[in-house]
């Protein structure tokens, strides 16, 4: 029980961060590796703010200050490193999002050195509860319920407000979203906004469950939910959700036994093949009609 | 001035001039034609009208504006509307989200449900599968949703690209039946046709357009009895 509470908290986590990846690359048809370098910005946003005095009302002061940090980096990135290139090879943009990523962490190592940076969140404070025989810790809760109204927050808006369903035109067909008087490029800055505070939010948790800030600290979560989203088929929202939760309960119980836990990380890319190789669209992706 | 006025326009794909200096003239009211043969670049010229394509020369005028460089979301206020070739709806949307899309840039509720009311009232079967996703629609049925949906915008200018491709005879009739109607409502239309006998009988004006240039241009009747016409695009 506690450990499958952990996972769905972690699986919320890298959901939170797989959402970035897909929403992006739903509507501008990108992938953005520089996504994991915004959760590290985030995180030294919460350093700043919070350092070693950490608890909650400043933690919720800390997540003011990272998503206004991220949100901007993540606008910045767009204009003047992507927006350029619409219309320019996959792999061009591809690169260049690579070349974003290690630039982040490369002002991350100026900045702040590349040691670990210790945050107390205060989510230590918090304790745990004892449950049916078992004790749960509250963070881990909090991050869990936390993670579920963000995403129905954000299912809401994308499938019941205006400005979704013109996110849902511009992924299905940008040209003709256009058309429509939709102006595409807003709806993809928009679009990147929602990762980028998704993203700050995802460095906070994190934070609660790993309370050290390093440069490369968006890296390995980053790749992870990057897997989660194409295991749940990237674009799809829901998709993300599914595969960014199904991945953190692998994960958790895997840990949790000790013969496997060293190979962790080996089932869960390992779960990756397998289901490309099944599902190549992912669990939940759609398989798109090529436009003639 | 005319309502859109067309002036020299050239397109190229990279080192290829697939329009090669063209001009026309739609006036209000009308219901004006471009026909020609595949690849005469009538689909070129209405995508780089709403500058979906980049134009190399040229302009274009629209009641009086100066559009040439408008990107496309910003020609739908002024009352453009273009139904694109293959129909382009959004497949994973339903038949109701498609309209509401159509009517992004309207924000009046009363006039959004008059509207939708009044294509439910045209095309009835869009009623029958307004929860139903587009892609399921049939192919006429899919150009009675892209036409619907375009004019959801209340346009003044509708620009119809191929909207018969790939319809049964049946729908055909329908569809130009409907532009008609569109039209004796007040909305201007600019049609690019590959059925060329159907595009004049219902033409006021057309041009003919060979390989990127103008080749012809008379009234919808005076097209239909030249006999070069008729040769080339009636096979009579």
């Amino acid at each position: 029980m506690e450990t499958l509470i952990n996972g769905l908290s972690l699986g919320g986590i890298y959901a939170l961060i797989a959402l970035g990846y897909t929403m992006v690359y739903g509507i501008a048809k990108m992938l953005n590796f520089a996504h994991g370098d915004i959760i590290m910005a985030g995180a030294y946003a919460i350093f700043v703010v919070i350092g070693l005095q950490g608890n909650l009302l400043l933690s919720a002061a800390a997540l003011l200050v990272a998503i206004l940090l991220c949100v901007t980096l993540g606008i910045l990135t767009e204009r003047v490193a992507y927006r350029p290139l619409r219309g320019a090879s996959p792999l061009a943009v591809l690169i260049t999002a690579i070349g974003v990523s290690y630039l982040l962490q490369s002002i991350a190592q100026l900045v702040f050195k590349s040691e670990g940076l210790p945050v107390s969140t205060g989510a230590a404070s918090l304790g745990s509860v004892p449950f049916l025989g078992t004790n749960l810790k509250v963070s881990s809760l909090l991050t869990l319920g936390l993670c579920i109204i963000i995403m129905t927050a954000l299912t809401l808006f994308v499938d019941k407000t205006r400005i979704g369903r013109a996110m849902l035109a511009v992924s299905e067909d940008r040209a003709a979203a256009s058309l429509m008087g939709i102006n595409t490029n807003f709806i993809i800055t928009l679009t990147f906004a929602i990762g980028s505070a998704l993203a700050a939010f995802a460095a906070l948790f994190y934070l609660m469950q790993i309370p050290v800030v390093t440069p490369v600290l968006g890296s390995l979560p980053g790749i992870k939910a990057f897997t989660a989203a194409v295991i749940g088929g990237i674009g799809s929202i829901p998709g993300a959700m599914l595969g960014g939760i199904l991945l953190g309960v692998i994960e958790c119980f895997c840990q949790s036994v000790p013969e496997i836990s060293p190979y962790t990380t080996a089932i869960e890319f390992g779960l990756l093949i397998v289901i490309l190789l099944v599902r190549p669209v992912g669990l939940l992706g759609k398989k798109r009609r090529e436009k003639v | 001035m005319a309502f859109l006025t067309v002036n020299d326009l050239e397109v190229s794909y990279g080192l290829i001039r697939a329009i090669k200096g063209v001009s026309f003239e739609v006036n209000e009211g009308e219901i004006v034609a471009l026909i020609g043969a595949n690849g005469a670049g009538k689909t070129t010229i209405m995508h780089s009208l709403c500058n979906l394509l980049p134009k190399t020369t040229g302009q274009v005028f629209f009641n009086g504006q100066d559009i040439t460089h408008l990107p496309p979301h910003k020609l739908v206020p002024l009352g453009i509307a273009q139904v694109p070739e293959g129909r382009r709806i959004f497949q994973e949307l339903t038949v109701a989200e498609n309209l509401r899309l159509g009517a992004y840039t309207r924000k009046d509720k009363a006039e959004y449900t008059q509207t939708v009311n009044k294509m439910f009232e045209r095309f009835p079967i869009l009623k029958e599968r307004q929860k139903q996703v587009a892609g399921t629609l049939s192919g006429g049925e899919q150009q009675m949703l892209a036409m619907s949906r375009a004019l959801m915008s209340h346009p003044k200018l509708l620009l119809l690209d191929e909207p018969s491709m790939g319809l049964s005879p049946l729908y055909v009739n329908t569809i130009f039946d409907m532009i008609r109607t569109i039209n004796e409502e007040g909305t201007t239309v600019l049609l690019v046709e590959q059925n060329a006998k159907k595009a004049l009988s219902i033409a006021d004006r057309a041009y003919v357009l060979e390989i990127g240039k103008i080749a012809k241009t008379g009234t919808g009747a005076e097209l239909l009895s030249d006999d070069s016409i008729r040769r080339a695009y009636l096979g009579d």
